[in-house]
Parts: structure tokens; sequence; C-alpha cells
């Protein structure tokens, strides 16, 4: 072939202690094309990209990068800047207390003698962000957007050091799916700019409708590398089948509901923003869970989902909280953390490393974080049934750890999901509310966290999950509500609920909503 | 970076798993990097000892050790906690001025008897730090603010209430830092028989114990550490107990009265710290304080019992102080909070919160104490024993941040 490639990254070996992250690696990527890369967590995706772009200086791995037809030998990643690579990371990388303007500049100020030119700055960047199709001005503070957004000013960022390769780590794993939409178009159109692209992403829809080649890589091998403008189709479960080196038949486990009594209902559940308090995040939203059964909540973001969650949990978010929760048929009242705890209900974040764990805590100290009143004594703590009971969930959600006593920080994302839910299977709740369960986490650990969902639907409990992806809702939710701009749009069973008519009810504008 | 665990090999059907060393380590809860504090104060205690040819470890000298920096260690007692919670309390040195001065006045000019005035020092001290307490958690001025207001007003009340001299204190009151345990068993080959005694119930109650909690690790099928480390641990405790003892039983009065008071201390806070519900929220708040209010911790609670913790043992650290210096001064605890803080972060806490121990900040403490007493026999200028200590604070923090760094490239 001769195709004129930007990139060959050619027999790549890249060693940590005790560990060989990858392997004999190859990657070709064509001038101008978007290109995808696969795998699951811990594959080594992420470090191929940090060997591409300096992060790993030269030297520290096997291997050759040629890049625009030169062998190039980074020391680290300004150098690899000054070639035209850039790397936007999953965690953006944006000062939120500074400007647009002074963001896309950073470290590459529009200055004269050391003085910035602040006219030149935010023409400049007013005019990086008309490329980008941000509705902003360069003067806005970063906290004062959303993600969404921010990701677009990464992109104006990389634009404004004359990029040549972007490079996207997960950029839409954070973003709704208008943002993800208007994102996805952005990069599509980079492309006639004659930028080349290479996004990671766990969202095989997006891949698929992006990519123009993808490359799986699993346990730090390149597997295959795919055509995805070929004459064939490539499906999504083509991908998954080279990720996961097995076809998964069935991305969701089979599952007979055994449905009972109604555990928890909730009527005209009002909250306000916690700062506008005029604005209703969440209008007046009536659902009920029964034991047994899979109920899952699905809207874009800023629907409402979280919101209607953490205020029930407690009145953890939100003001002026107004409407009435049932459980098992009384009425009860959840004015704090404590009180939900002890009227049996459990919420998992979507946010495990901001809200849900202590990171620099053992497994077995999270595990037991919520239902500590059951292990002790006059408040002394039972440390070796703590540790017992750590280790009973280890062995039964199969969490990947040699020992209970390891930090969670350790470990990867799954299995921080995994310690998550033990905490709250442990508190033995009646009603679980689960907010983006699956989020961040490789096709295999979902499918063991859908089990795991199964069983605690089995073993009698109401369970609520909170999710944005469709297909996950659908595949084993048993009833589903959708919300729109705070209110229940719809609610659709099991045999009804497609993504198109979910949809529907998600986008539903409030005047439509007959009330 | 996160450690790819998923590459640890499966461990065979009912056996124990093979756990590499590092996470070993680790699941002692950081104890690798105690031993290295504790190697660190044995490193310097030897250093002097050589430097003052032999004059550190002579027995009156260890004693004035222990009654010179028993205010520090019982301020990093309660320093430590607070450290942990992830705030800071800035205030404590004026708090022992202010409550040194209401225990001289009780006893001087109310002719309270001494016990008495200890209570009232401590409830002083108490509802002090309920006051702070009550800004930090349940206003939500961050501690730094409030303690640093503290620090100005504590100061301003113990100049109003003492002027500057309250002197004339009880003798059984001044005792309680100058004074011994009584030598009632009588003497042994020139040694005290009650400081021997106490020593080796010591040894023998941390025998007891590490050998209780071994079987009942044992009896629940969880890791034992081997037989040979074990003994190994326990005979080196011992070791360094009996040398102490042995060294205290010769000196003029044998126990310091604040030894025994510091030793009590630190095991029930210990205990408090490593055992307890209450200890378990605060570092559940201070690893992640969002995390622990929606596991269900009062999180605003917990904030308000540290303070009123760290006041009351700001109160016991004003009883010793003023005993020490037979009178109540106006201008006494100065630095105080400086001293606490330094030895929490020699003793390995960490500045965000969520890591720290009782037993690293004592060491901390006597790291501190060892290094002004050592400088002193040497006859270093003071103003050059400042900034050794400042350097020897710096030096600490950086090894134990570089450590770190290496651990996590792993």
């Amino acid at each position: 072939m001769t195709t004129d490639h930007i990139l060959e990254m050619r027999s790549i070996t890249k060693k940590f202690p005790g560990v060989i992250a990858l392997q004999d690696v190859n990657l070709s990527v064509s001038r101008g094309e978007v290109h995808a890369i696969c795998g699951e967590n811990g594959a080594g995706k992420s470090t191929l990209m940090k060997v591409l772009s300096g992060v790993y200086p030269h030297g520290t791995y096997e291997g050759d990068i040629v890049f625009d037809g030169q062998v190039v030998e980074f020391k680290g990643i300004r150098d690899s800047e000054h070639h035209g690579i850039v790397i936007i990371h999953q965690e953006l990388a944006l000062s939120p207390y500074l400007s647009i303007a002074e963001n896309i500049f950073l470290g590459n100020e529009q200055a004269e003698r050391g003085v910035v030119d602040w006219n030149k700055t935010n023409s400049e960047a007013a005019k990086l962000l008309t490329r980008v199709g941000l509705d902003e001005r360069p003067d806005t503070k970063i906290v004062d957007i959303g993600v969404g957004k921010q990701q677009l000013v990464e992109i104006a960022k990389a634009l404004s050091k004359e990029v040549k390769l972007l490079i996207l780590d997960e950029p839409t794993a954070a973003l709704n799916d208008e943002d993800s939409a208007h994102l996805l178009g952005l990069i599509d159109g980079l492309r006639e700019h004659g930028i080349t692209s290479i996004i990671i992403s766990h969202k095989l829809n997006e891949i698929e409708a992006i990519a123009d080649t993808t490359t799986i890589i699993r346990d730090g091998r390149t597997i295959e590398t795919l055509d995805m403008r070929g004459a064939e189709k490539v499906s999504e479960e083509r991908i998954i089948r080279g990720m996961v080196g097995r076809s998964l038949d069935n991305r969701f486990p089979d599952h007979t509901p055994n449905i009972g009594e109604e555990v928890l209902r909730i009527e005209d559940w009002t909250v306000h923003h916690p700062i506008d308090q005029t604005r209703k995040v969440v209008d007046s939203a009536s659902l009920n869970v029964r034991r047994g059964e899979i109920v899952g909540v699905a809207g874009l973001m800023g629907a409402g989902r979280t919101e209607l969650a953490m205020s029930l949990f407690g009145r953890s978010y939100g003001a002026r909280v107004s409407g009435r929760v049932f459980k098992d048929g009384k009425e009860i009242d959840l004015r704090n953390v404590g009180a939900a705890i002890r009227h049996g209900i459990a919420y998992a974040t979507e946010d495990r490393k901001r809200f849900g764990l202590n990171l620099i805590d053992t497994i077995q100290h999270n595990v037991s974080a919520s239902a500590l009143g059951k292990l002790a004594r006059l408040g002394v703590v039972d440390r070796r049934q703590e540790e017992k009971v750590a280790e009973r969930y280890r062995k039964e959600l199969n969490i990947k750890t040699p020992t209970v006593s390891a930090l969670v920080g350790k470990l990867s994302g799954g299995n921080q999901q995994k310690v998550v839910l033990s905490k709250w299977i442990y508190a033995d709740p009646d009603v679980l509310i689960l907010d983006e369960p699956t989020r961040g986490i490789d096709v295999g650990a979902k499918y063991e966290i859908y089990g795991i969902i199964n069983r605690l639907a089995d073993a009698g409990k109401g369970v609520i999950v909170i999710s944005s992806e469709l297909p996950e809702l659908i595949g084993i939710c048993d009833r589903i509500y959708a919300l729109s701009q705070g209110r229940v749009t719809g609610e659709v069973a099991r045999d009804e609920a497609t993504q198109e008519r979910l949809m529907q009810y998600m986008t539903m504008e409030k005047d439509v909503t007959a009330r | 970076m996160t450690t790819d665990t998923n590459l640890a090999p499966a461990a065979p059907p009912g056996s124990q798993p093979r756990v590499p060393l590092s996470q070993r380590m680790q699941g002692l809860g950081g104890n690798a990097r105690q031993y290295g504090i504790f190697g660190a104060l044995v490193v310097i205690v030897l250093l002097f000892q050589v430097l003052t040819d032999g004059k550190l470890l002579l027995a009156n000298n260890v004693a004035a050790l222990f009654q010179q920096n028993a205010y520090v260690m019982i301020l990093a007692i309660g320093m430590v906690m607070v450290i942990v919670a992830g705030h800071i309390d800035l205030s404590v040195g004026s708090v022992v001025a202010f409550v040194g001065g209401i225990v001289a006045v009780t006893m001087r000019d109310f002719d309270m008897p001494w016990v008495v005035a200890i209570l009232i020092g401590l409830a002083v001290g108490g509802v002090v730090g309920a006051w702070q307490g009550f800004w930090v958690a349940y206003v939500g001025i961050p501690a730094f603010i409030v303690t640093l207001a503290g620090m100005l007003v504590f100061r301003g009340l113990a100049l109003v209430i003492v002027g500057e001299t309250v002197a004339g204190l009880p003798s059984q009151f001044i005792a309680i830092s100058k004074g011994s345990l009584p030598n009632f068993l009588g003497f042994a080959n020139n040694m005290d028989v009650v400081t021997l005694l106490i020593g080796a119930l010591a040894i023998v109650a941390i025998v007891v114990s590490q050998l209780r909690a071994r079987s009942s690790l044992r009896k629940h099928e969880l890791y034992v550490e081997p037989m040979g480390a074990f003994v190994a641990k326990l005979v080196l405790v011992a070791i360094g107990i009996g040398i102490l003892t042995v060294i205290l039983s010769f000196s003029a009065g044998g126990t310091p009265i604040v030894l025994v008071i510091v030793g009590v201390l630190v095991v029930a806070y210990t205990f408090l710290m490593g055992r307890t519900v209450f200890g378990r929220h605060i570092y559940a708040i201070g690893g992640n304080r969002l995390a622990a209010g929606l596991s269900g911790v009062n999180t605003r609670r917990v904030d308000f019992w540290i303070f009123v913790n760290m006041g009351l043992l700001a109160g016991a650290a004003a009883i010793v102080t003023t005993a020490r210096a037979g009178a109540a001064i106006a201008a006494a605890g100065q630095n105080f909070e400086l001293d606490a803080i330094a030895a929490c972060f020699i003793g390995g806490a960490a500045v965000t919160g969520g890591i720290g121990r009782i037993s690293g900040a004592i060491v901390g403490a006597l790291i501190m104490g060892v290094l002004n007493m050592g400088l002193s026999i040497m006859s270093v200028d003071p103003s050059w024993q400042m900034a050794i200590k400042g350097l020897v604070l710096l030096l600490a923090v950086a090894f134990d941040l570089i450590n770190k760094r290496r651990a996590g490239t792993q």
C-alpha cells in the first residue's frame, strides 16, 4: 500500500516493574483520518498514547515512532506538542477560575516582551471559538460553562497550537448526547482541515459513526486493525469480540424477575436548584418501585436524574425539597442521610471517586463505611468481623485484589465500583438507587455488575438504575421512567421499551406534557 | 498510576493468597512508614548520644525529656486528630495560656483545692473547643480562620486574667509536672522498683495484647504475619521499653508523673482512633468528606467533637505547662501550636487529611524533644536550634513525599 501515513508506531514495548504494559504494539494512522482505538480498561490504550505524546520520554520504551516521515524521539510533552501532536485527556486540564481565552493560550501567552496583549488574546480566542462552534464570550470563566463546552475549549486550545494530530481520550464520557453529537461533528470537520484524530472511546456506536479505521488493543498487544469504511460494515459486536477475545452473544445476563409488593413510592417530588432557588430541577415527579423489580430512570444530562436521587437520599442535594415518600405503604421522612439509611435506602453515586469512596483507605474500611454500626459494640469496631465481611464481598463480587487491605485508589474502575456496591449491599437496604453503575467500566466488568444487580433484585430488593446508556436500561430493567426537564414524561414496560420511544419521552418539552 | 490488579494470578482454592510484601505493608495501614519514623528517632538518639559524649541518655536527662515535652505530646494527640479530619488548630498555644490562667486563679484567688482547679481547667478547655467547633462545624468557617481568631482572642483573655504572672501554687499541683511516682517499694541495686514494675507491666501488657490479637486473627482465618517477624517485633519493643525503664529507674525521682499521664492518653487515644466508630469516622471525613457524608456519617457532629476534644487536651496541656512553670504566665504557650503541628507532620500525617497516627505524632514530638535536648546539652545557640528544627521538619516531610512518590510509580 502506498497510503500516506502521518504516524507509525513500530513494535512499541513498554515495561513497568513487574508488568509489561505494551508488547510489540504497531499502529499506523493515515493522514486526515479519524482513527479509533478500542480496548478494555487496562488494555494499554492510555499507556500507548502517553508513549506517543512524550509523557513517557524516549528511552523508557522500546520501538520507533515515525511522525510525518521522520523518526521522532520525544523528551516530553512539550516536545511532542512542538511537532503538532496534542493530547486531550479524559480529565480536562483547564484552570477553572481563568477565562476561556486565558485557558486557550495558557503556556502560549499572546505576549510581547513578557506583557500579555489582552486584545489579541481575546480576539484570537474568539476566532478559535467560532471554529469549534462554541457560542461563548472569550472572557467567560471556565467554571461557568458545562463540561461539554469545556471539551470544546480544549479543542480550541489544541487548534491554537497548530495541531496536526489530535488525540482525544474518552472525549464524550461526561457529555450528554447533544454535546457528544456536536463534538463528534467537529472532529469529523477537522478532517477537512487536514487534522488527523485518534479517538479513544468506550462508546462503540460513536466509533461506528465517526471512525475510518479502528485498532483494537487487548492485554497490551495490537489484536487487529479494522477498516470501518470497507465494503463490509463493522458491527459493534465485531469490535466487542476483538476487545474481549470472545464473542459476547448476550451483553446482558438472562433474568426472570420475581416482582412483589411495592417497596418505595414517591409522590409530587419537587426540588429547587440550591443556588437559583426559583428554578425547579425536579418538578413534581412521582414514581414507584416494587420488591424484586429493577426500575430504570432515563434522561438526558440535566434532566434531573441524579438530582432526584440525591435529594431523595437524605436531602443531599437541592433546596426547598417537597413531596411525599412512602416506604412499604407508610409515609417516611428522609431528612438526612442517616435517616435514609435507617429507612433502608441506599444511593450509589455516579461519581465514585468524588462522592463514593475514600481512595486513600483500604477496601475493608470502605466496605464497612455506611454500616459501621453493625460491626461495632459500644462504639468499638470489631475489626476481625469487618475484615471477614470485606473478604466475603471480595469473593462474592469477584473484586480483583490480592487483599482487602489494599487501598481502594489502586483498584481499576470496575473493581472500585464493586467496592461501592459492596458497601451498599452490606448496609442491607430495601431500595438501592444505582446512579450510572457501569460508567467508565469495561465490557466484561459491566456484565458482572448486571449480574449483581439481578441478584439484588432476586433477594427481594427494589433496584432503581439511572443510566445514560439506553441499551443498558432496556437490557436490564423491568420498567423504565423517562425524565425530561425534571418531569417524569413517560413510563415504559420492558417489552415495550425501545431506544426511539425512550428518546421521544426524554426530549419532550415542558409545554407538551399535559398536566 | 493504578496498579493493574487483573494481572495478579488467581490463588488456588483454599489457599491463602500470596501477597506481595509491598501490598502487605500497605495493608498494615502504612506501618512501613511508621517503622521508618521509629528508625529515625533511634538514629537521632544514637547520633546525639555520641555527639554529647553519652550525656543524652543519662537517667535525669531522659526523665527531663519527658517532663519538658509532655505538653507537645498531649497537644499532638489532639492535633493529629484535627489534621486527619482535614483541619488545623492554630489556637492551642493561646488556649494553654488562657486555661493555665484560669486554673491558677481558681487555686490562688478562690482557694479551691487543686483537684477542683484541674477539673475546671479541663472543662474550660472543652468549652473553648466547643466554641471553635461550633464555628467550624455548624457555621462552616475554615478552621484556619476560626482558630487564627481564637489564637488572638484567647491570648488576649489570658492577659486579662493573668496580668503577667500568677504564682504561689500548691506543691501538689506543681508535682504533676515536676514530681515522680512515690518510691514506696524501695530500691533494688539503686534502681527504683516502682519504675521497674511499671516497665515490666507495660511489656507484659503489650505481649499479651499482641498474642490475643494474633490468636483472634487466626480464629477468624485472616492473614497472620509469620511467627519470626512477630517475635522479632515483640522482642524489639520489649528491649526498647526495657532500656527506657532501666534508665529511668536510675533517675532522681523514678517515673515522672507526666509520663504516666502521657502514656495513658496515648493508649486511650490510639484505641479511639484505631478501634472505635468515632475514630473511623475521623479518617473517613479526612479521606473524602463528601463520600463520608453520603455514607451516613454526620460530618458536622464529628468535626464539632474533634474540636471539643482538642480543647480538652489543650486544657490538659495547660495544666502540665502551668505546673511545670510553677505559675500561670500570660505569655505561656507561645508557639505550642507550631510544635504540635510539626510533631504531627514529622510523624507522617498528611497535610490534605485522611492520614496520620497517634503513635506517629508522639514519635514526631520525641524527635523534636531529643533535638532540643541534644542541642542544648551541646550548648548550641538557641537561635541555631530553631533553625535546625525547622530544617528537620522540612526534611522529614520531603523524605516522606519522595518515598510516597517512589512507591506510587511502582
